[in-house]
Formats: structure tokens, C-alpha cells, sequence
């Protein structure tokens, strides 16, 4: 057999083998999401705990999505105004950074920039408590500790992307009005009347409902990866940068099957 | 009566236990002797089913555990009390909050109750006024305290202990050793305690018995322990190299 094709054996056994970890690991993140379900359909977690774990995930993550969200209306204004020019009407400027915003850049970017933090939070923390036995330990007192340290995560999460993605949209919004007006020259007036007749409900509802899904993905893989550690420090360090390079490529292939499924589909005129 | 028979588990490639025979009467403290690597912490898992055997049967009080579900284990769990090699406390909680952490899951108790309940534990194992505290602001032995006030939160049939004395000095071992006898008398609690410390064996102990690659080599009291011409347990207790046990 000649080199050449030993080489794209070689390959092809490869693709094959990352194929079926792939498939291995969506059928274990699955099982893990049945289990979830099960556990909080029999007794569904005390909400102080749900409480503590939006505090940590929304309150936290709020400030960094507050900065990544200002300066994001803000080069979006500065791109939109330099394509625009000699083209489109600069009143046309606020329309076009809202409706980027609210519909695909509030949800992703917040997904993605949460997603780096809650995700590599809860892997870790979850990860270290399963390598130091303190999972194996709830287990031993009869305590399921998925309904205590996944299900309330999870929930908490789901809620409180969109939560964090309304506030984003805002200060976008916010950021392109600041250099529309102060750097580009657009009246303070023509923006907000661009505003307005550019706001679409269905709009919102997309970006909250991605923000929603995406919400969930990040908590699932940060809970998945943290209860699959295995060793010590090194496997926490692991756990935490898979949990956070998967829920960022699920959130942006997710992004492109809901953009389909929402603007092809269901809000299509 | 706590019924081992035939317990099989691999790990790897590896053959942690191969067909472990044990039985653990009630009110008795049964301590098991090896050295490191030969599947004890694997054995204490397997008995409150936190991993699955290959093959093989464990028997509480007539019940069998092996092959239960989840949720049907969680039910007999709560007749267990485990304490864990690093003492394995919640580090995200106080001291009062990981004594209290299995009442809160399982009991319809008032917080007066609770706190009422967590002292007197915590008092069991000589440490007062420590609720507040978290447990990374703790020294070794105070954190085996706590993991067995913890433990014994819940009044418990039967005390699983991983290596209770492992990393302490000898006085703080001494004290880990009193308060699992103390215990024993004062909950009449079936007990297994897995260690390699013969001397804390010894103080503990009603029987001995003693694991090596995976089997039981030698059961018997612990007076038959300290006079024993086993082999295996002879090089044990000898501390030798020479002898049937091949250093890892």
C-alpha cells in the first residue's frame, strides 16, 4: 500500500473516530438531560437555590456584557456609517443597529461572552467538587445531585440569558446613539425616529427566544463537562475548556438553525 | 449484616476486586487492611453504591444493592453514614450548613431542630461553635471532625469510613480513633473502616480482614490479626518488602 493512501486511511479513521465521539458524546449529554428532567418532574429543587444561581449567572455576568454590549452598538454605528456612505441615508443608520442587535448580535455575543464565563465557572466548580469526591459524597447521603447542582444551574440560566440580552440590546442600542450623533453626525431626533419605525416585535421575540436556547446550551455543557472530570487539576482545566469551546460552537450552530427555522419559516411575509 | 459475595469490578485494564467474600456483622467494626491500590476505597464504594460491580452480590440487612437503581439506592443510603478520605466537604458552604446539608434534604424538620441537631454533633466530635466557619479555614483533623459529625448526622445504621486517619498526626489520629469507638458505643452502629494504619486498626477494631490484588487473604479478630503466621498480613504488620505482597 503506498504512503499516499495509508495517509488517507489514516484520515478517514480519524474523521470516523471523531465522528462517533461526537455522536458518544451527544448521546451522553442527552441522557444526562433525561436524567434532569426525571429528577426535577419528582421534586424540583428548592427555588433558594435557583435564586443564588441567577445572582451568580445574570447579576455577575451583567457588567462584562454591559462593556461587550456598549462598545458592539458602538462599532457597529462606526461600520454601518463608512458602508453607508454615498449608498444609504444615514436616517436609515439606528434601524439597521437595532435590528442587528436585537435579532443576532445581542443574543450571540452576549451567548458567546457568558458562555466563557458562566460555562467555565460551572465546569470548574463542579469539576473540582466531583475530583475532590464532594458529588460522591451528596450521593452517599441519598442525595440525587443532579437535582441540586445541575437542575437549579441550568434553570437559572435558561431564565436569565434573555434577561441579560434585554439589557444588552439596550445598551447597544445606546452605544451606536452615542457615536451616530456625537462621531458620525446623525441628529439625535433621526435616530430615534429610526428607532421607532424599525421596531419589530418579532424581532424581540427571535433574539429572546435564541437567548433563551442559548442560555440553556452554556449551563448543560458547563454541568456536563463538570460531572464528567475525571483526575485532578489537569482534568478541571479540561473539563472547563471543553465546557466552554463547546457551548460556544453549539450556540453559534444553533444560532444558524433558529435564524432559519425563525426568519425562513415561522416570521416569514 | 452487611453480605459480600463474590464482588467483581475492573477498572482499565486492571482487576480491582476479583470475587471479594466479606461479611460485616451488626455492631461490629470490621477494619480492612491493604496496601495502597489493592481496591479497599473501591470495596467501600461498591457497599453504598456509588460505583457498579461486574459481578458479585452486597446483602444490607437481607437487601441487595448490586444492580438497584439510582432512586432505589438513594432509599438505602439513608441508613449509611460515610466519611471520605479528604473528608470531601461541601467547600461552597459553612461548617453548619455540611452538618445540616442531609436534614435539610431529608427530614421536615424546623431550623431550631437543625441547629439544635448540628451542636449536638458537632459536639460529639469535640468542636463547638464552629457553625459559621467555612471549611478551607480548617486544619486536617478538623475537617475529618466535621466530615463525621456530618456522617452521623442522620443517626446511621451502618459507618463506612475511607481511610479515616491517612495524612494526621498521631495525637489527631488518636482522637479520629476514640471518636470512632465513642461512636460505635454510642449509635451501636455497624462499622467497616478501610486503612493501611495498623495502628489506628488496632484500636478500632473488632475483626480484621485484609485485601490484597483484588481477593480476602486473611479474616479473622483482632486478636488472631496480632498473632497471626499469615503471610500476607505477617509482611503487612512487619512492614517488610520481603514476602508474598510485591511493592507496587
Amino acid at each position: 500500500m503506498s504512503s499516499t493512501s495509508v495517509a488517507r486511511n489514516g484520515g478517514a479513521s480519524l474523521i470516523v473516530d471523531r465522528a462517533l465521539e461526537g455522536a458518544a458524546l451527544v448521546g451522553r449529554v442527552t441522557m444526562m438531560y433525561g436524567d434532569m428532567v426525571r429528577s426535577s418532574l419528582g421534586r424540583v429543587p428548592p427555588f433558594s437555590l435557583i435564586l443564588e444561581q441567577m445572582n451568580a449567572i445574570g447579576v455577575g455576568s451583567l457588567s462584562l456584557v454591559i462593556v461587550v454590549a456598549l462598545f458592539t452598538g458602538a462599532v457597529a454605528a462606526v461600520q454601518a456609517a463608512y458602508q453607508f456612505t454615498a449608498v444609504v441615508p444615514l436616517k436609515f443608520l439606528s434601524a439597521v443597529i437595532l435590528r442587528s442587535t436585537v435579532i443576532e448580535l445581542g443574543p450571540v455575543l452576549t451567548a458567546l461572552v457568558v458562555g466563557g464565563r458562566v460555562g467555565a465557572s460551572i465546569a470548574a466548580e463542579l469539576g473540582s467538587m466531583k475530583v475532590t469526591e464532594q458529588i460522591d459524597a451528596m450521593r452517599a447521603m441519598g442525595v440525587n445531585p443532579i437535582r441540586v447542582l445541575i437542575v437549579p444551574r441550568v434553570i437559572a440560566a435558561t431564565l436569565m440569558l434573555p434577561v441579560i440580552v434585554v439589557f444588552a440590546d439596550a445598551i447597544a442600542v445606546f452605544g451606536g446613539f452615542v457615536v451616530a450623533v456625537l462621531s458620525v453626525g446623525v441628529p439625535p431626533a433621526t435616530y430615534v425616529q429610526g428607532l421607532k419605525d424599525f421596531f419589530f416585535m418579532k424581532d424581540i421575540m427571535s433574539g429572546l427566544l435564541k437567548a433563551f436556547v442559548f442560555g440553556n446550551i452554556i449551563a448543560t455543557m458547563g454541568c456536563y463537562f463538570g460531572f464528567a472530570t475525571e483526575g485532578g487539576a489537569e482534568g478541571v482545566g479540561g473539563a472547563t475548556t471543553k465546557a466552554v469551546v463547546s457551548s460556544c460552537v453549539l450556540v453559534l450552530v444553533t444560532d444558524y438553525v433558529l435564524a432559519t427555522v425563525l426568519f425562513r419559516v415561522i416570521f416569514r411575509d | 449484616m452487611i453480605e459480600i459475595r463474590g464482588l467483581k469490578k475492573r477498572l482499565g485494564t486492571r482487576q480491582v476486586l476479583d470475587g471479594v467474600d466479606l461479611d460485616i456483622k451488626t455492631g461490629e467494626t470490621l477494619v480492612v487492611l491493604g496496601p495502597s491500590g489493592t481496591g479497599k476505597s473501591v470495596l467501600l464504594k461498591h457497599i453504598v453504591g456509588l460505583m457498579d460491580a461486574d459481578a458479585g452480590s452486597i446483602q444490607v440487612d437481607g437487601e441487595e444493592i448490586v444492580g438497584r437503581r439510582e432512586s432505589e439506592l438513594n432509599v438505602v443510603r439513608r441508613r449509611f453514614g460515610m466519611l471520605f478520605q479528604g473528608s470531601a466537604l461541601f467547600d461552597s458552604m459553612s461548617v453548619g450548613e455540611n452538618v445540616a446539608f442531609a436534614l435539610r434534604q431529608h427530614k421536615r424538620w424546623t431550623e431550631e431542630q437543625i441547629t439544635q441537631r448540628v451542636a449536638e454533633r458537632l459536639e460529639w466530635v469535640g468542636l463547638k461553635n464552629i457553625e459559621n466557619s467555612k471549611p478551607s479555614s480548617l486544619s486536617g483533623g478538623m475537617r475529618k471532625r466535621v466530615g463525621l459529625a456530618r456522617a452521623i448526622v442522620m443517626d446511621p445504621q451502618f459507618m463506612l469510613y475511607d481511610e479515616p486517619t491517612t495524612g494526621l498526626d498521631p495525637i489527631t489520629a488518636d482522637v479520629i480513633d476514640l471518636l470512632i469507638r465513642n461512636l460505635q458505643e454510642r449509635l451501636n452502629v455497624t462499622s467497616l473502616v478501610v486503612t493501611h494504619d495498623l495502628g489506628s486498626a488496632f484500636k478500632v477494631a473488632n475483626r480484621m480482614a485484609m485485601l490484597y490484588q483484588g481477593k480476602v487473604v486473611f479474616s479473622g479478630t483482632a486478636d488472631e490479626a496480632r498473632h497471626t503466621d499469615n503471610p500476607y498480613l505477617k509482611q503487612f504488620m512487619d512492614g517488610s518488602s520481603d514476602g508474598p505482597i510485591q511493592p507496587v
